[in-house]
Formats: C-alpha cells, structure tokens, sequence
C-alpha cells in the first residue's frame, strides 16, 4: 500500500510482504547422520514423501521465475540426498545463489574442490561448542571433530571464506571469544544464532536456552562484535536490553521476516512460515499444491495474516515493544504463550508469568523424523553419532 | 558523477517491487532497496545514455531532485551495484 | 558498518511544494543477514 511519491520505511515495505521472497529456506532432507539434541526439524530418518528431483527442479524452475536471489539449504543434512549436487548446479545454473548448511561429515578433500570450482556457492558449517566436550555434548560424539576436518577440507580445496554457524546455548556462551577466534583463523565468518524451542529443541529449550544472566552477556558481546558476526536478526529481543542504558539496538532490521520476505520449504514439499514453525498452524501450503510455489507465497490465508499490521498485545503498554517488537513468534508458540504476548525470553521478564499462565498442552512439532536410537532429555546421554564417511 | 556513463552492474538483478525495485548482486551479496519507481527508471536507462545527466534528462527528473539522484547512484557506485562505462557514442543500435 | 544504511539526497534549498520530501530517500541497503529465518 505504498503511494509511489511517499516512500515507506523499508521495515513497514517488508513487514506487508514482498511479491517474491528475496531468499528462502529449503530443507531438503529430514534424513541425518547426527542426533543433535535441539535440531529444529526433529531431522534422522528420511520421509518417503520427500520431493523427488525432478518436482525439487520444477521448484527451482519456479523459484528462477519469481527472482528469488537464493536459497538456503539445510535439512537433516542436505549432502545425504543422491542428487545434493545435480540440485545445487541446477539451481545455480538458473540464476538462484545458493548458501547451504551441513554438519560436514560429507566434506572430503574431493567434495571440497568440488565445491571450491562452484559459482555462488556459501558454505555455513554448524558447530556448538570450540571443543568436543562441549561440542558433542548436543551434536553427539565425533561431531566436532568431523566438523573441523571438513573446516580443513574446505581450507586446502582454497574455498575462501565459509561460514561457521553456532547455536547460542547456556553452556557455550563463554566461548564466544573463542568461536570468534576459530572464525579469524580459518579467514571464515563467524554466525551465532538463537536457539528456539522447535523441534527437538521443545524438549531441550528449558536446559539449553541461555540464562536471563546470560543473555545480557550475549547482549554485550555481540554489540562489540556486531559489524564482524552475522546473526541471521535472531536477537533483536535483546534489543530492549539497550533501552535502559541507551547502549543502542543490535545491527540488524528488527523485525521477523517470516512469511514475509522469507519462508521454509520442508523435504516434503510443505511450505511454512520460517524454519522454526514446523507445525500445521503455520503451515501455508505445499509446493505439490496446483499453483506450486508461487500460489502459496502469493494466495495463502496465513501469509496474508503475518503481512497484516501485528498486534502488540500484552505488550503494548511496555515501552520496549519497539525495540523488541514482542520477539519470536516460535518461541512464543512452542512455550505456549500467545504470539500477541511477550517472548519467553523477554529481557523485562515478562516471559517467565506468561510461559506460568500457558495452561493449555504445550504443541508439539508436525513431524518426529528423529532416529529410534535417540533418548529425548536433557544430554546427559551423548547421543551416537551415526557417521558415514 | 553527472557525466559519468553508468550502467548497472553485470552481476546485480535488478527485481521490480511495488514501491520499486530490489537489487542483489551475486558476488558481494549485498542487496539494495530503491525506494523509489523514479530511481528504477533511471538505472534501467543509465546504459542507453552518454552520461547520468543526459539520462536524468531523458527520464524527465526535475532538476532539484538531481542532488538526491546523484546521491543515490553515488552511494549504488561505491557498492558496486553500477560500473563506469567506457565513454562510446551513443548510437541508435 | 550499519546493516543499513538510508542515502539521503538533499535537495535545495527553496523546493517547490509538490508534496515531494525535501530529502528524498531514493535508496537503502538492507543487510542479506538482517532477516531471522535464514542462513
């Protein structure tokens, strides 16, 4: 609703949605090696629903059509797929930057100058913790090392700059100095992001999530090293932390792109509002609907509602809402706590009344592709790694 | 600036948006909102043209936006979004 | 560096009233990073 001769704020034009999202997440395989305690698409055992390649084609054809500009891939661990790479240099081929996430057991010297010699291609590398202790306590056991080995690979294949992505969790937030430092030392970008209570992490959230101490903590530390460490804007409800001592708002454009500017396809064609919200009260539609893709981001009834002016809510009467703009909507859902209601993380404190009053059974997410051999529970029990070389 | 011939940079795609357009371009990843259809059309017709100013004279922009036009393309040429191209006649091809 | 950055073109001084801002904000980046959802 914008009059060409008074342009909006670029926020206001993103928050009522973009014709096309400007990238997306695609995961593209519930199938994994790990078991990572707080894994957000509960990902082990392939679907046999996934999409084949040929419909995973159609999409990127569509995706090419609508000018997406990339995609991130993720999964599960999206290099198990047979044809990780016929899809990769496909959409490629068609113009869409592709930008994948992978715990890097599939990383050997000769997949890694495969990937040095492609075009447009960004590698982000996940890790939680420097050391293996800390590491494997969430990934399972051999996932640190397996990650630095493919980090090497990557390194002597001359791949350039690739990206490490860490979960910000209780029991690494200490480390943050030192991820940067591993970053700075394989010339590599350093990404933490917020861990949410989605998928595996419903159950992991109450033990893993940082303390209220600690976000403070998280908060100071990313305000001195914002221009170097990317974020994906996953803190900005630790915006309002800025507004007691004018300390200022974390980089980033504060606001949730979720259905919006960005989106989720899952391995089996279903798209939803971001990664985090796999369950069917954010789900828009499925790829394998007539229309495909480009029906879904356009027609769905739960898109036109995110794109529609928010309701502050409970919040309203906080003078932090516009810093924090009442936070993340998966947090919220999976704590049980109106999404017009205060982040169960909320800075003020807000979040510990609300997730109290949360009465109702908790959700749960849509799918369990979880591996039989995983115990759900606190990771006193080091998951199995199951590595394939 | 203002007698610079400009073109939009081989690896930026260019999106047109409601209020505008979207530019991306592939290798620095960096993505440009251009909050305005005016300045879309300018950028669109920097390369039909012998310089900025005979395209901001083409697209019919008044001349007291000029400073903010100049602004603005400044700003895409130092992120790379537009390249300088070699002074060439303009001809009808 | 700020994840964005708003180019501000000033105009002159005596702008006619044509309902145009006096400062008009043709362009903004937008950080790839600033969107929460993706990688």
């Amino acid at each position: 609703m914008s009059n060409a001769a008074h342009p909006s704020t670029l926020v206001e034009q993103l928050k009522g949605g973009l014709d096309a999202p400007i990238c997306l997440t695609w995961e593209l395989t519930y199938a994994c090696n790990l078991a990572c305690v707080h894994c957000l698409s509960s990902s082990g055992r392939r679907d046999s629903r996934e999409l084949t390649t040929a419909e995973a084609k159609a999409v990127l054809d569509e995706l090419h059509d609508l000018q997406v500009f990339y995609i991130n891939i993720g999964g599960g661990e999206p290099m198990i797929r047979r044809d990780f790479f016929e899809l990769v240099e496909y959409a490629i081929g068609r113009g869409i930057g592709v930008k994948f996430s992978t715990n890097g057991a599939f990383i050997d010297a000769a997949k890694a100058r495969r990937l040095a010699s492609m075009e447009y291609l960004d590698i982000q590398i996940s890790l939680d913790g420097v050391d293996a202790t800390t590491n494997d306590a969430v990934r399972g056991g051999g996932s640190h090392a397996t990650a630095i080995r493919a980090m090497g690979h990557l390194s002597d294949a001359g791949f350039g700059p690739f990206k490490i992505s860490v979960v910000v969790t209780r029991h690494n937030v200490d480390q943050l100095d030192e991820f940067k430092a591993l970053a700075d030392a394989y010339g590599a970008q350093l990404r933490v992001t917020r861990l949410r209570p989605s998928g595996r992490g419903a159950d992991s959230w109450h033990d893993l999530h940082p303390t209220n101490t600690q976000q403070r903590q998280i908060y100071d530390w990313l305000l001195a090293h914002g221009d170097d460490v990317l974020t994906g804007d996953s803190f900005f409800h630790l915006n309002a932390l800025g507004e007691e001592s004018d300390a200022g708002s974390l980089p980033g454009l504060n606001m949730c792109g979720a259905g919006r500017v960005v989106c989720l396809i899952d391995p089996i064609g279903d798209v939803y509002a971001c990664p985090f919200v796999i369950h069917d009260e954010f789900r828009a539609g499925s790829v394998r609907d007539d229309g495909g893709f480009g029906a879904v981001w356009t027609e769905s009834e739960l898109f036109a509602e995110l794109r529609r002016p928010q309701s502050a809510g409970a919040c309203a009467s906080c003078g932090s809402y516009d810093a924090c703009q009442g936070g993340c909507m998966a947090a919220k859902f999976f704590t049980g706590i109106p999404l017009d209601g205060p982040d169960p993380e909320c800075v003020v404190g807000h979040g510990e009344q609300a997730m109290r009053a949360a009465t109702a059974d908790l959700p749960r997410p849509a799918m369990d592709h979880s591996a039989p051999a995983r115990q759900p529970g606190p990771p006193e029990r080091v998951p199995v790694a199951i590595g394939r070389r | 600036m203002l007698d610079r011939r400009l073109a939009l940079h081989p690896r930026v795609a260019l999106r047109p948006e409601p209020f505008g357009a979207l530019a991306y371009h592939y290798d620095t990843r960096r993505l440009v909102f251009l909050k305005h259809p005016d300045v879309v059309r300018v950028v669109r017709a920097l390369s039909d043209h012998a310089t900025l100013a005979d395209t901001l004279v083409a697209c019919a922009i008044d001349e007291h936006r000029w400073p903010s036009f100049q602004s603005a393309l400044t700003s895409l040429y130092e992120s790379e979004m537009l390249c300088e191209q070699r002074r060439a006649p303009v001809d009808a091809g | 560096m700020d994840d964005t950055t708003v180019d501000e073109g000033r105009a002159d001084g005596e702008t006619p009233d044509e309902g145009l801002l006096e400062e008009e904000l043709l362009i903004e980046e937008i950080s790839i990073d600033g969107m929460c959802g993706v990688y």
